[in-house]
């Protein structure tokens, strides 16, 4: 837990017009380590991880990865720089097959031009057969998805799918992974695979791990450390024990249970 | 029939044609087009280079429209680029026909990147007014610049090749059969690489692919140039086709021609461009033969050629898009499935 961070999220302000999404979100990431960022629906999580992955350029803030800001670098960039995410409502690309949509995970890594690619000479084919070679031995195997490799993934069920975007996240050379809801609407089974896929993803890939979850008991199983959002801002952080005993993110899951507290918020809010 | 498949190293798995049966056919069909020559006769052999070429402009439109997911109705215009380069450097400097090619394309490749840049920021329909803007433009300058002979155009020598001169069908199906496989070649290489990844995933989510690491503008950009590149040669080999190049050899309707001839063959497939291409050629071929013969029982069948052609196009385009939205290749494939494990099962 001591680690030294590899993301850095500073003061990140991002409105919509009026609605303010992100408000003065800070917050770091420590190499190596499980976070989980957790809160109600609405909190601004998918809003906090389009702004990381540079889909978003925030109003105020900065974010620091590796070291190094973020800002005015682009997503395409982020991506090389080792910044991979799957997403929430599955993003995989339906006219290729399971292998190529992983082995595309690795573009920002090749270097094959158009003329390479034309006569598939040389470079283009020593670098297309290493990474399948990879793919297959590093990949394909570790999430047990020999089976699927040449279906088409529109075939797939939607555990499959996530994995195989797991698989492709995995192949960009990723130093941090974001996951988006990584077992939204899986069954206990499939959700305890990808637990298992992902903390094998910390151990053995040695993979910083930034995800947004509402599967609680997957959460506190699995994460170091935990953020809590409400209303675009960070309301704890801490160790899974810390923040479920936190008065703050018990009122923003359940209510504060004190009425007064309501009434003088919605007076506040009208005045 | 094909019962399994076994392959022992990665490179067998990712080879193009990965079945004994495909390389055996293949095989064949490489020696019926070498044999085509000896036995065909003119007419044909003028109608083969024709699909030829009508087979690489559409495969550039494909890689553009099919893989990119980027509509264009300028691939006529980046043909005319192609063809009056040819013209031009023929004429003029009398340089080498595949150096005068070459150099067609290239132009043709660099104003195509001119006519993508509104891709970035415009889709689907409102591009394909951008590129219909480009062919306008490009149509009127040839039309009025001296150098491109104004609205008259420019009669050309054929083309020479160690004092042989290409100006028969049966001596160009020499130059345009090898550049046109070659291109196909080409595109189905460019296809299993990072590249053709990225049209696809551009096509299929831009977004996403933007946030997985691809440069849209650039991989846009590319896709324009190489397809416009493909129209420029094909333009090329048009020019020593006909040798007589004008304003009105590239209208619009064949920009329509070629998205036609993607739609009917199957968009996003190899086997699409060239199925498609193939077809369309041949279809006011076949009308004309129907006529023919419908003659004596109808005296104004030839009269009423042109247009029946027009309905016969614009029928084929709305019935495939309604019935077999993904083409003849399509077919060709529940073809191959029916016969994979036939007579066994079908």
């Amino acid at each position: 837990m001591t680690a030294s961070p590899i993301l850095e999220v500073s003061g990140v302000s991002l409105a919509f017009g009026g609605v303010r999404a992100l408000n003065d979100v800070s917050f770091t990431v420590p190499e190596g380590a499980i976070t989980a960022v957790i809160g109600p629906n609405g909190a601004g999580k998918t809003s906090l991880f389009n702004t990381i992955s540079g889909f978003y350029r925030p109003q105020s803030g900065s974010i620091r990865f590796a070291g190094e800001s973020l800002d005015g670098v682009r997503a395409p960039q982020r991506a090389a720089r080792g910044l991979a995410r799957t997403f929430q409502n599955i993003a995989l690309f339906r006219g290729m097959t399971v292998l190529d949509n992983i082995k595309l995970g690795r573009h920002a890594h090749m270097r094959t031009g158009v003329l390479d690619a034309l006569f598939y000479w040389g470079r283009a084919q020593k670098e297309e057969l290493e990474l399948r070679a990879e793919i297959e031995e590093r990949i394909i195997d570790f999430l047990e998805i020999q089976h699927i490799r040449n279906a088409s993934v529109g075939t797939l069920s939607y555990g499959l799918q996530k994995r195989v975007e797991l698989a492709r996240a995995l192949a960009m050379r990723p130093r941090i992974l974001m996951l988006d809801e990584p077992v939204a609407g899986m069954n206990r089974e499939e959700t305890e695979d990808m637990a298992r896929f992902i903390l094998d993803v910390k151990e053995e890939w040695g993979v910083t791990i930034l995800m947004v979850e509402h599967d609680m008991g997957m959460v506190m199983d699995i994460s170091d450390h935990v953020v809590v959002l409400n209303f675009g801002q960070v309301i704890a952080s801490g160790t899974p024990r810390e923040v479920q005993g936190n008065d703050a993110v018990v009122a923003a899951y359940l209510g504060s249970g004190d009425v007064g507290a309501i009434a003088r918020r919605i007076k506040a809010e009208a005045a | 029939m094909r019962i399994g498949t076994l392959k022992t190293s990665y490179a067998a798995d990712e080879a193009l044609f990965d079945t004994p049966t495909q390389r055996l056919l293949l095989g064949l069909l490489a020696l019926g087009a070498i044999a085509f020559p000896f036995v065909a006769s003119p007419y044909w052999l003028f109608l083969a280079c024709l699909c030829a070429i009508n087979v690489a402009s559409a495969t550039g439109l494909n890689l553009l429209t099919g893989y990119t997911g980027l509509v264009s109705l300028g691939q006529a215009a980046f043909m005319s680029v192609g063809a009056y380069t040819v013209a031009v450097l023929e004429i003029r400097l009398g340089t080498p026909f595949f150096i005068n090619l070459l150099v067609g394309a290239g132009l043709a490749a660099m104003i195509g990147i001119l006519v993508g840049i509104p891709s970035l920021k415009v889709k689907g329909l409102y591009l394909a007014i951008a590129t219909i803007a480009a062919s306008v433009i490009l149509h009127f300058l040839f039309a009025h610049w001296s150098l491109t002979g104004e609205s008259r155009g420019l009669s050309m020598p054929p083309a020479r090749l160690f004092g042989l001169t290409l100006d028969q069908p049966f001596s160009l199906y020499w130059l345009i059969m090898p550049v046109t496989c070659l291109m196909v070649l080409g595109a189905a290489n460019l296809l299993r690489t990072r590249i053709g990844r990225a049209f696809i995933a551009i096509r299929d989510r831009d977004i996403s692919a933007e946030v997985l690491g691809i440069p849209l503008l650039r991989y846009k950009l590319t896709s324009f140039a190489i397809s416009s590149f493909y129209a420029g040669l094909a333009g090329g080999l048009w020019a020593y086709f006909f040798r007589v190049v004008t304003p009105e050899s590239f209208p619009l309707v064949n920009s329509i021609f070629y998205l036609a001839a993607i739609i009917v063959g199957g968009m996003g497939t190899i086997l699409g461009g060239i199925l498609g291409a193939v077809f369309m050629t041949l279809v006011p071929e076949l009308l004309k033969f129907v006529a023919n013969w419908a003659t004596p029982i109808y005296p104004d069948a030839l009269a009423a050629l042109a247009p029946v052609r027009t309905i016969v196009f614009g029928g084929l385009i709305v019935g495939f898009l309604i019935f077999e939205p993904r083409g003849l290749a399509e077919i060709w494939r529940r073809l191959r499935r029916f016969f994979h494990l036939w007579p066994f099962r079908t």
